[in-house]
């Protein structure tokens, strides 16, 4: 350290600060468990997450325009976290998101004690866990959302394999746990997480195994030097081949794209819906950031490498998630495989590289504000005290909700992609941009499969509008500020960022290059 | 003239309208009644002030009463208005037929349990929607409401529909539309990265024409298969008779009678100026669906056993009659089409909504229900025929006019077509005339005896709305110079285009208000 220092190590506090805001808070939060009384504890996890995550964003704001390392030793810069553009919008994407995401998490009134288990560890259905139905859930979910936020934020910064990969691995662990906390359907529960957790642990093998064969082609893991030993590298080909399957692999399987997709509707309906609400808005940010840094920055000059087999996945995807889609009977697995369909756009916008980075980063906005709003509706229609998940429970629903339905409606209309939502302005951009490109077919394929995906949202909204309700029709459920501002907040995102984009139109535009690139 | 910004407010007021009756309560039926009525009735009047305004001379500007402002300015989107003669004629037929189908609903909903301000809100949002696409000078704001008025429809067929299958209807409606809609899309975002960023129509129009080639295809293809569905031509009018059927009849005459006009007028407006040599290319064709789409559907409407289906299959024979006076790109065709375009709105509205008239008396739309039932309903019958024989293009109406001129300007360039187009007109007067037959003549169904409003005859409120449709159909069958002087500088620009001589273009009135 010491001699690090007379060596000229230069640190970027300021451009650290978000992450490190939200770091303390996490191990905060941890004491907060340990300290505070136990009634008390919610209030105060709730606090401060969200006074950390808001102070986070602040941070972020105040670091736009930098372009920057956060390391340097006496000028040269390290590359290990990288503060540009597309790096700090996505850092505030996922703030923002993760803001609303915990508000979610909050939500106590809907059902009695919140969806989470007060412990994980009684065996399900045995006579403990009966009797703990009814107990208030568990706190620590606070302090572990905030773990997995921080290396979210990193992720997208982070400037080399293997800083991504220590993030990566930061955002996934405390994910796999939350997966299996579910008060109701706690076998379901348990099982989204094991499965999620042995695949992604797989996945991260993968990612493992290509960084290493990436570093044996250029010397390297450092992203920029990749891209320079896509160039003027002697080793054999073959290694950059490898290495950038595997890592695709990896990440791919984060971004829940076909054939990668498979524990997505698993996982979607067995985690409970706050959590699935952060995985589709924010993990779906943090992961397409770290592609779009990967390829653009690491492996621009390999395009012509890797274009034909990611336009592949990009077609299976889209068509994959929409397909699949119209088969559901489920509203979160439904959710689900939409979630898969628009991440068959977005990897248009990886594709089309440096002429789509802001529309991608505009799309994935978008989107997260509209999952989010969607899966918090989702987690107010009861039947008693568990959701009712089933679309036919949903029929008849804007007879007894007409508020609930209205909103629901908009979100449908909104990820089908009709003018004045941000679902057209989001996928006008990105097709625009990668039309642009010369990625012709591509969009075809996208909007065919928009035409696809726009049945089984118009089927929910028959549901809720023309069918007749059932007599022991499901209740909406009121909810506390907590997700009712979660639901208004989507929805008005949802409803500006379609009537009048302008503004965020502006910062991605200024925020679209990549350092090093 | 441009102190105003009436087409601004042509949009506006129909969409606040909306918001301010959507958010009326449900028992006070009767105030969002009104509310509704007075605001298409602020519609019409702004219309007329358009239209008195408006200037008819051969060398006034193409687009009249422009208005600009910016919206998104990344994607030169920007609410920008401007009026021609054809859209002129449109918009008249929207302001006028929007009250009357409101009046002709007025009683409908009182048996059923949905909500009425609901009803009345999404028909005033419609109407805002199509007056927009009407009025829309800039792609993007065209494709916005294009797309956006699915809604509104959707939900009127959907949720005030009758019969079983009206879920699927919309369904279909919606979808068939919006896959339309995407196919114009791609080509929508196509033109945009040709021109460079360009939405402004006027622009786009004044621009170096495309150059031709298969670019140019691809486009005309995408905005034409958008245009084809609405309109419906053959083969993509599948969901007309499905979601004119489940419509209520006063939804149908707005369906049939306006918004399916976005779909030829369209073509006018975009495909023809942007597009000529490819719309060139694909004239015979086109022509080619047509000439089936007026036999075909013809045959299958004299097959039909309900009349709403029936009077939505008869509309898609007289689309055929739209294409064909499009695309045989002669003066006197093209004005015949548009003119087509107005009549058919006045004839088959009028005929939806006595058929309503019908349907809501019997409780079914089935001609099996009827027979002889002009005995007890003498001057509904009379009404129905007329309506029927407006349809059918006699002389003395208004369609005749608009068909006489078709199949002449038809003729002129291509016999074989106009020939066997004629033959549409004789199976017309099949459809039209079995149909009054089974219903109103002969032996007198012993089941009407039994339905007491089967003996009531029209109302004062029924006989006040069809009068001026009756008075426009007659008026205009016997004087329809100033639709044809509305008409015809427009479409003298549109058709410089085919000629290539799109230089002699009168000047864009580059008024805006930024």
């Amino acid at each position: 350290m010491n001699e690090a220092q007379q060596a000229g190590l230069q640190i970027d506090w300021a451009g650290l600060a978000p992450m490190i805001i939200v770091f303390a808070a996490a191990f905060g939060g941890l004491l907060v468990e340990a300290a505070v009384p136990r009634a008390r504890r919610l209030v105060v996890q709730t606090a401060l997450a969200v006074a950390a995550l808001l102070a986070a964003l602040v941070a972020v704001i105040l670091n736009r325009g930098k372009a920057s390392a956060a390391f340097s030793i006496e000028g040269t810069d390290l590359g290990s976290v990288v503060l540009d553009g597309p790096g700090l919008f996505l850092q505030g994407t996922i703030a923002v998101l993760s803001v609303i995401a915990v508000l979610l998490l909050a939500e106590r009134r809907t059902t009695r004690g919140g969806d989470f288990v007060a412990e994980a560890a009684v065996v399900a259905d045995s006579a403990a866990d009966r009797s703990q139905q009814r107990e208030d859930g568990a706190t620590e979910i606070f302090p572990l959302t905030l773990f997995a936020v921080v290396g979210m934020m990193m992720f997208v910064v982070a400037g080399d394999l293997l800083t991504m990969f220590v993030a990566l691995e930061m955002f996934s662990l405390p994910l796999y746990l939350l997966c299996g906390l579910a008060k109701r359907r706690r076998l379901i529960s348990q099982e989204a997480a094991l499965k999620y957790f042995l695949l992604g642990a797989f996945a991260s093998a993968f990612y493992v195994y290509g960084m290493a064969m990436l570093y044996g082609f250029a010397g390297t893991v450092d992203l920029a030097g990749i891209n320079q030993a896509g160039v003027s590298s002697g080793q054999p080909r073959l290694l950059l081949y490898i290495g950038v399957a595997m890592l695709a692999v990896a990440m791919l399987f984060k971004a829940a794209a076909v054939p990668f997709h498979m524990w997505t509707p698993d996982v979607y309906t067995g985690a409970p819906t706050p959590v699935t609400a952060l995985m589709a808005a924010c993990v779906k940010v943090a992961a397409f950031g770290g592609l779009l840094r990967v390829f653009n920055v690491g492996l621009e000059s390999s395009a012509w490498d890797w274009h034909m087999i990611l336009t592949i996945i990009a077609i299976a995807t889209m068509l994959g998630g929409a397909i699949f889609a119209v088969t559901q009977r489920n509203i979160k697995r439904l959710l689900a495989y939409s979630s898969i369909a628009n991440a068959g756009y977005l990897l248009i916008g990886i594709i089309t590289l440096g002429d789509a980075v802001g529309s991608t980063m505009f799309y994935l906005a978008a989107y997260g504000f509209t999952a989010i709003a969607a899966f918090a509706v989702v987690s107010l229609v009861r039947d008693g005290d568990e959701e009712a998940t089933h679309l036919s429970r949903w029929a008849g629903l804007g007879k007894k909700s007409p508020g609930t339905a209205a909103v629901f409606t908009v979100l449908m209309l909104a990820l089908a992609g009709l003018p004045f939502t941000s679902g057209f302005t989001a996928k006008f951009g990105l097709f625009a941009d990668a039309l642009g490109a010369g990625e012709v077919g591509l969009v075809i394929v996208g909007v065919v499969s928009s035409a696809i995906l726009a049945f089984p949202y118009l089927r929910v909204v028959v549901l809720l509008w023309l069918n007749e309700p059932a007599p022991d029709a499901p209740t909406v459920n009121l909810p506390s500020p907590m997700a009712g501002s979660v639901v208004a907040v989507g929805v008005a995102a949802t409803l500006v960022l379609g009537v009048a984009p302008g503004f965020l139109l502006d910062i991605v535009d200024q925020a679209s290059t990549f350092l090093n690139t | 003239m441009n102190e105003l910004p009436l087409l601004s407010a042509l949009v506006a007021v129909p969409l606040i309208g909306a918001v301010v009756v959507a958010s009326i309560k449900r028992e006070n039926a009767g105030a969002a009644k009104w509310t509704a009525l007075a605001v298409s009735g602020l519609v019409a009047v702004l219309t007329a002030l358009v239209a008195f305004g408006f200037d008819y001379s051969a060398g006034a500007p193409w687009l009249q009463f422009t208005e600009s402002y910016t919206w998104i300015e990344a994607w030169d989107l920007s609410l920008s208005w401007g009026v021609d003669g054809i859209a002129l004629l449109l918009v008249a037929l929207t302001a006028g037929l929007t009250p009357i189908a409101m009046l002709a609903a007025w009683r409908d909903l009182d048996a059923v349990k949905r909500s009425v301000p609901a009803f009345f809100a999404l028909i005033l949002a419609l109407q805002a929607a199509m007056l927009a696409t009407f009025l829309a000078s800039n792609v993007l704001l065209f494709y916005f409401f294009f797309e956006a008025m699915l809604v509104p429809m959707y939900f009127l067929i959907g949720s005030y529909g009758t019969g079983p299958k009206k879920q699927y209807a919309a369904v279909k409606f919606f979808l068939y539309s919006l896959v339309g809609g995407l196919f114009m899309l791609v080509a929508v975002i196509g033109l945009w990265v040709h021109s460079g960023g360009v939405f402004d129509w006027q622009t786009l129009v004044a621009a170096e024409p495309m150059e031709a080639g298969s670019l140019q295809n691809w486009l005309f293809l995408g905005f034409f298969i958008a245009f084809a569905i609405k309109a419906p031509f053959f083969p993509f009018h599948t969901w007309l008779p499905d979601a004119g059927g489940a419509a209520p009849a006063a939804v149908a005459a707005l369906l049939v009678g306006v918004m399916d006009k976005i779909g030829t007028f369209a073509i006018l407006r975009y495909c023809i100026p942007l597009f000529p040599d490819a719309t060139q290319t694909f004239a015979p064709w086109v022509i080619g669906m047509s000439v089936i789409g007026v036999l075909y559907a013809a045959f299958v409407a004299i097959g039909q056993t309900d009349l709403k289906r029936l009077v939505a299959y008869t509309s898609i024979a007289h689309f055929g009659f739209i294409g064909i006076g499009i695309f045989a790109f002669t003066q006197a065709s093209a004005t015949g089409a548009v003119l087509y375009m107005f009549n058919h709105g006045l004839a088959t509205g009028l005929l939806f909504i006595v058929v309503g008239f019908l349907a809501i008396r019997r409780g079914s739309a089935q001609i099996a229900d009827y027979g002889g039932a002009a005995k007890t309903l003498p001057l509904l019958a009379g009404i129905f025929l007329f309506a029927g024989l407006a349809s059918l293009s006699l002389p003395g109406t208004a369609p005749f006019i608009s068909e006489f001129l078709v199949l002449f300007g038809a003729f002129s360039e291509n016999e074989p077509v106009a020939v066997l187009a004629a033959l549409g007109i004789i199976l017309a007067a099949a459809y039209v005339l079995w149909m009054y037959q089974r219903t109103m003549q002969g032996d007198r169904n012993p089941a009407l005896d039994e339905v007491p409003a089967m003996k009531r005859d029209l109302t004062l409120r029924e006989k006040v709305l069809v009068a001026p449709l009756v008075i426009a159909i007659l008026g205009f069958g016997f004087y329809p110079q100033p639709l044809i002087d509305a008409v015809e500088p427009a479409v003298d620009n549109t058709l410089l285009f085919i000629s290539g001589e799109q230089a002699e273009l009168p000047a864009a009135e580059g008024v805006s208000n930024e």
